[in-house]
């Protein structure tokens, strides 16, 4: 078709002109009809994105190439495979989501809001298609700016703290992934990721890469103990910018874990394999219990979105141990797939709980997030607390739901492993059980606590097509996965054989 | 005859004298320019001798700009005194030190 | 082939009925009407009933063989498939028939129950969701499809149980069962890795299949410790097993779960839900019979639960906490006859409890509406003359559940009682000891609460009236079954060639104790009349006695004991400390540690120390620096002066 040539920079760049058209647009209605309109058409474009892509096939594909600038050989070059396509599509999704979820809850500069959000997505979209690494740096940094901007002007009483400290957390991070980036250049003469894969470099050299990268991708995960950015700037962060930060931003992290660490420094990966597998371990145990103890919804959700990314690195680094002790690499397919999946299911769950504590945030004159400002919701807002029932059993990771297909696949891969990091990775069914029920037995259960909770209305036509929307997605995944993993076989095949050390 | 490193002499004179105006004086703001236009009097006398000694016109072509430019300067520089003056009534060194951390 | 496809088709639409139930009753519920939801309910459930009869004749009274199909792959990952597919045989298609037979009674008698309740569309919504999962999990020919139906069941239980949400005893009882049971799923999930690992695939019979191969295998668990797969395996599913069928000690939920609408505790926490745990353990009967160890630690938990669960019954006031610890002591009896590998008695009684312990709740039901919500035992009383069907019907359930021939349970409880004696499993003297006095105990409380429910004098004020048909009709369904079910089908699941499981169970000749028996079993009749001859007939008659005894004619005795044993009287009132335990150790535990987490390593050390740490460090940093901007121009012109000074002199003087 005629848009197959160029149609990932359409993704990329569409947002960013819907972002100028909502700046440009007179009233805050025609702005949030324009920032809809494009997001809508933005999540339509994938469709024949996804019909088109070769699931045979790891090769990037739809590529575009451009020199950029040519005295350093930079190019604009873009191009998908199966794990940068599922994330573009999510993050399409989560895009459309977030657009129509501000379009309620924001009152005040909203086409301001709606430009930050747009540009957001179009950065996003290029991080997961870049395939030059400059191209992906610019893109990585680039996507801060709008997120920083949307925790200091939309963010609640102490979002300049939370802003500030998440624009410095991660920016510290990137850096020195630049200064590994640049190294690699010299080393190849050229910032193409896929020269970088067949550098053969030192055990030395690949340990200093290693943690240069490890810093970068490790903040945006986040892993412990590099996470005390997140909890802040969740609470901090409108609706909107919660979701997108736990629906995509972490999962950045575990991307380029999959697209630089692994395949670049594969000898290093796993000599620490066993120190990522550790801090994967302490993430899900000890933020599990950090969690149960939160009195604020979000934060509770924030520390309960790293404990479940625990999972993702948990499933990336055992890949290496499996290999050693089964001795079969189609042993290990499981392993990343389920770190893979659990990035894309936990997009579904979360979100939809930072939209819930943003719908009932939204309904109280006091904004609280605290959980004992609210009490007996459920018999006010039936509906909305069997669409939050339905995501928390997600996040508790039930079979049915998507929260369940991740953490399945990691533990019964943990198992092959070794005996102990099953059974640590799979006190997760207790943990996320209690923290994330005890929150919505105390929110939504028990006799209506105060006047305001018992005016309380329940979901409008807008929330309840989001959540509709999310609650799909939530069925879909955890019922037939199928579809989704069918989509990365081939491309974790090809970073597994990339990734094995010589 | 005076040779080059009299010039020379007088020039360094002129440019210390022009310096520890700068550096000593703490009353007006005036001396201060005066003393920048001294320093680079200073710089001038160097440029022509050394433009004569050498043979070489180009030193004086640069008095030339250098005059133009310290003339701007000090006009630039009087009207700036004369804000400050209105802002803050006053035009002692000593007051000014809006920059201290 | 034809017929095949037909089978398995049947019994795709018959697990989907109960979900269209579930969702049209939740969706359109409101929509539709209370009468309309009800009828659809029904209508879906019944139909679904009929359908598992069918199945049940095909398969297990014309001997059809097993079936087994895909219905679609879940997920391909490397080597593996997963893969959403069941099986229909005689074991499954007979848990169908006794899981649609209550499932049905329940939403019958629910129509009676929940009249007046607002939340009434929800509770059949739950209800038929209920009996989907239920189906699911029988249904299931892998580990983890039926992981799908365990999760799915725990958690309808938890909505129900805290079904009136606005009463925050039934919200933490919901909890509790919640937490309780993913206790046992972490170690379900980790049995389900381990079959994965050491038998690459998640099928139940190729899993069974190869046993032999795994048998030598051993794992290591510590530096030094090995244990054999096979054992590790299946002490880990028990794990799940107690969880779900509360076994010492994750029993704790199931007593909390009483505050659940009544329909339920007699759907989920008695007949069904509870003895999935049972049901899995027959399931993997194949492995189970390759790890002594495993088997001995069922026998051994299952009869603790057994005798030590029916002494807190005696001690209750609450007449559906009584019925409740009778449930754990009877999962208990269903334990210990899968320790002693009789795992066809297992299922034998977990059937005929399916029949009368549901029909005792819902009996006690039928008093708690008459009595207006009231459960107190204290409160009731002589209630017998007022509701001749509910008394006789719940006297029908004592009885069958007190062991007392011909009644189903004596048959059932008989064989439990035969078959621990007759085993070899390490523990069996034990159990067998706490399976006798089990049998005695037993019979003490429950008629107990039905003495001081229906006889002696009315304590409770107000008129009392006899329940409605709706509520009639299940308990006179439920107690024909509790009458006959045993004897008629005590020869068929046990001493028939085949037996009417089939090749579902499987036994080592080592372990077989029912062939043993087999040479002195006569027939049902002979062993009903010869029951005078045995000891637990006697236990259970002088049960009954002694519950008459301390309870009717001299009442004064029982307060005698209560102050001559206090101390054993206090641990049974404290329920021997689990419910403190709990409390104070695992739940204050894990908040402190939670708490301490929080606010000393991560907002004191990592945000204290290192993330504001260098930001204060930075700015202190700073306050010491900016002293020297003193904002003078000359001071600037001096500085720069020395500085010209001091780099020209190095760079002329050459330092």
């Amino acid at each position: 078709m005629w848009f197959e040539h160029n149609i990932l920079s359409i993704l990329i760049w569409l947002p960013v002109l819907g972002a100028v058209a909502a700046l440009l647009s007179k009233g805050d209605k025609a702005a949030r009809l324009i920032a809809s309109g494009f997001s809508i058409v933005n999540l339509l474009l994938c469709i024949p994105l996804y019909l088109a892509f070769d699931t045979s096939s790891f090769a990037m594909q739809f590529q575009e190439n451009h020199l950029w600038i040519s005295a350093y050989k930079i190019h604009y070059a873009i191009g998908v495979d199966g794990i940068s396509l599922a994330m573009i599509m999510l993050t399409n999704f989560t895009g459309l989501l977030v657009i129509l979820a501000g379009c309620q809850a924001i009152k005040v500069r909203v086409a301001q809001y709606m430009a930050a959000f747009l540009i957001m997505q179009g950065m996003m979209i290029g991080v997961f298609a870049a395939t030059d690494a400059i191209l992906f740096y610019v893109f990585w940094e680039g996507m801060l700016i709008p997120m920083y901007l949307s925790i200091g002007m939309w963010g609640s009483s102490n979002r300049n703290y939370a802003a500030v400290k998440f624009f410095l957390y991660t920016f510290l991070g990137s850096i020195l992934m630049l200064v590994a980036l640049l190294y690699l250049y010299i080393q190849t003469g050229s910032f193409d990721i896929q020269h970088f894969y067949s550098l053969h470099l030192s055990m030395h050299v690949q340990k200093l890469l290693f943690f240069a990268f490890l810093l970068a991708f490790a903040v945006k995960v986040p892993m412990w103990p590099v996470h005390t950015w997140l909890p802040d700037a969740h609470t901090e962060a409108p609706a909107g910018g919660s979701v997108v930060l736990a629906a995509l931003m972490l999962k950045l992290g575990i991307y380029g874990f999959l697209r630089f660490s692994m395949p670049i420094v594969p000898e290093a990966c796993e000599y620490m394999a066993w120190f990522m597998i550790v801090l994967s371990l302490i993430a899900i145990i000890y933020i599990g219990l950090v969690a149960i103890v939160q009195t604020d919804m979000k934060k509770l959700i924030a520390y309960s979105s790293i404990s479940h990314m625990g999972f993702a690195t948990l499933g990336c680094f055992m890949m290496y141990e499996i290999i050693r002790r089964m001795s079969s690499v189609p042993d290990a397919y499981m392993s990343l797939e389920g770190a893979v999946i659990q990035m894309i299911s936990h997009a579904f769950g979360s979100g939809a709980m930072f939209l819930g504590v943003g719908i009932l945030a939204d309904r109280l004159a006091s904004h609280s997030r605290q959980i004992k400002d609210y009490r007996g919701v459920a018999a006010r807002m039936p509906i909305f607390a069997a669409f939050f029932m339905l995501f928390a059993m997600s996040n508790v990771g039930l079979p049915g739901t998507a929260g369940f297909v991740g953490e399945f696949m990691v533990i019964m891969s943990a198992f092959q492993a070794h005996f102990w990091i099953a059974m640590v990775a799979a006190l997760t069914l207790i943990l996320a059980s209690a923290y994330t029920l005890w929150m919505y037995k105390r929110v939504f259960f028990g006799p209506i606590v105060s006047d305001e909770v018992a005016a309380m209305q329940d979901l409008n036509w807008l929330e309840t097509t989001n959540y509709v929307l999310l609650a799909i997605g939530v069925f879909f995944l955890g019922l037939y996965p199928a579809p989704v993993l069918n989509l990365l076989h081939v491309t974790i095949g090809h970073i597994l054989s990339l990734s094995m050390p010589a | 005859m005076i040779s080059l490193s009299d010039f020379l002499i007088v020039a360094a004179i002129l440019f210390g004298i022009g310096i520890a105006g700068i550096i000593i004086n703490r009353k007006n703001i005036i001396v201060l320019l005066m003393s920048i236009e001294l320093m680079l009097l200073a710089v001038n006398t160097n440029f022509i001798a050394f433009s004569y000694f050498l043979g070489n016109n180009v030193g004086q072509l640069f008095v030339f700009f250098i005059l133009t430019v310290a003339a701007a300067e000090a006009a630039i520089g009087l009207a700036i005194m004369m804000v400050l003056f209105r802002k803050s009534g006053t035009i002692e060194v000593n007051k000014l030190d809006l920059l201290k951390g | 082939m034809y017929v095949e496809i037909n089978l398995l088709s049947i019994a795709v639409v018959l697990f989907l009925l109960p979900l269209a139930g579930a969702l049209i009753a939740g969706l359109f519920g409101k929509q539709i009407g209370r009468s309309a939801t009800h009828w659809v309910a029904i209508t879906l459930v019944g139909c679904s009933f009929l359908l598992s009869c069918y199945l049940f004749a095909a398969i297990v009274l014309l001997g059809h063989p097993p079936v087994e199909g895909v219905i679609y792959n879940w997920v391909t990952t490397g080597n593996y498939h997963f893969d959403v597919a069941i099986l229909l045989d005689h074991l499954s298609v007979t848990m169908l028939f006794i899981v649609n037979f209550v499932s049905f009674m329940v939403h019958i008698y629910t129509v009676g129950y929940m009249a007046d309740d607002p939340g009434y569309q929800r509770f059949f919504s739950y209800v038929s969701l209920f009996t989907f999962s239920m189906l699911i999990l029988v249904l299931a020919n892998n580990f983890l499809l039926l992981f799908f139906g365990w999760e799915g069941v725990g958690l309808v239980s938890y909505l129900l149980i805290g079904f009136w949400f606005k009463r925050d005893s039934a919200v933490d009882g919901g909890l509790k069962a919640f937490i309780a049971n993913r206790i046992g799923d972490v170690g379900f999930v980790l049995a389900i890795a381990a079959v994965l690992t050491y038998f690459n695939s998640l099928d139940y019979h190729t899993v069974f299949n190869h046993v032999p191969a795994v048998l030598g295998q051993t794992i290591r668990i510590l530096p030094h410790i090995h244990a054999h797969v096979i054992t590790v395996i299946c002490v880990l599913l028990f794990i799940g097993a107690m969880a779900k069928s509360a076994q010492i000690p994750l029993h704790v939920w199931l007593p909390e779960s009483m505050e659940g609408p009544t329909p339920i505790s007699a759907l989920i926490h008695a007949a069904t839900m509870v003895t999935a745990g049972i049901y899995m353990v027959a399931r993997m009967s194949p492995l189970f019979e390759y790890s002594p160890a495993a088997l001995s630690l069922v026998l051994i938990l299952g009869a603790t639960t057994c005798l030590f669960m029916g002494f807190l019954a005696v001690v209750q006031q609450d007449i559906k906490r009584v019925i409740a610890y009778s449930t754990i002591s009877q999962l208990g009896y269903m334990a210990v006859a899968l320790g002693a590998s009789a795992y066809d008695v297992a299922i034998f009684h977990l059937m005929t409890h399916a029949f009368f312990k549901a029909l005792l709740f819902l009996a006690a039901g039928s008093v708690i509406i008459a009595l207006h919500h009231e459960q107190d035992m204290r409160k009731m009383g002589g209630l017998a003359p007022y509701m001749p069907i509910t008394y006789l019907t719940f006297a029908i359930g004592a009885l069958a559940l007190a062991a007392i021939p011909p009644f189903a349970g004596f048959y059932s409880k008989d064989a439990i009682i035969e078959a621990v004696h007759l085993s070899t499993t390490p523990g069996a003297h034990y159990a067998y000891l706490c399976v006798l006095a089990g049998a005695f105990v037993t019979p003490l409380y429950i008629f107990r609460a039905l003495f001081l429910t229906f006889h002696g004098k009315k304590r409770h004020e107000g008129a009392v009236n006899e329940s409605p048909w709706v509520v009639l009709v299940p308990l006179i369904a439920l107690a024909i079954p509790s009458i006959i079910a045993g004897g008629m089908l005590i020869g068929p699941m046990l001493f028939s060639t085949p037996h009417l499981l089939g090749d579902s169970i499987f036994v080592l000749p080592q372990h077989d104790v029912l062939t043993a028996w087999a040479v002195d079993y006569k027939g049902a009749q002979t062993m009903a009349l010869d029951a005078s001859h045995t000891l637990p007939f006697w236990l259970a008659v002088s049960g009954i006695a002694a519950a008459w005894i301390f309870n009717m004619a001299r009442p004064e005795w029982s307060d005698m004991l209560k102050k001559r044993f206090s101390w054993f009287y206090e641990i049974l009132i404290d329920k021997y400390g689990f419910d403190k335990f709990n409390q104070v150790v695992v739940v204050q535990g894990t908040r402190r540690l939670g708490e301490f987490f929080y606010k000393v390593c991560d907002l004191m050390m990592i945000d204290g120390i290192f993330v504001n740490g260098s930001g204060r460090f930075i700015r202190l940093f700073a306050r010491v620096g900016r002293h020297l901007q003193t904002g003078y121009i000359y001071h600037y012109a001096l500085a720069m002066l020395l500085g010209l000074a001091v780099l020209l002199g190095w760079f002329v003087l050459g330092f």
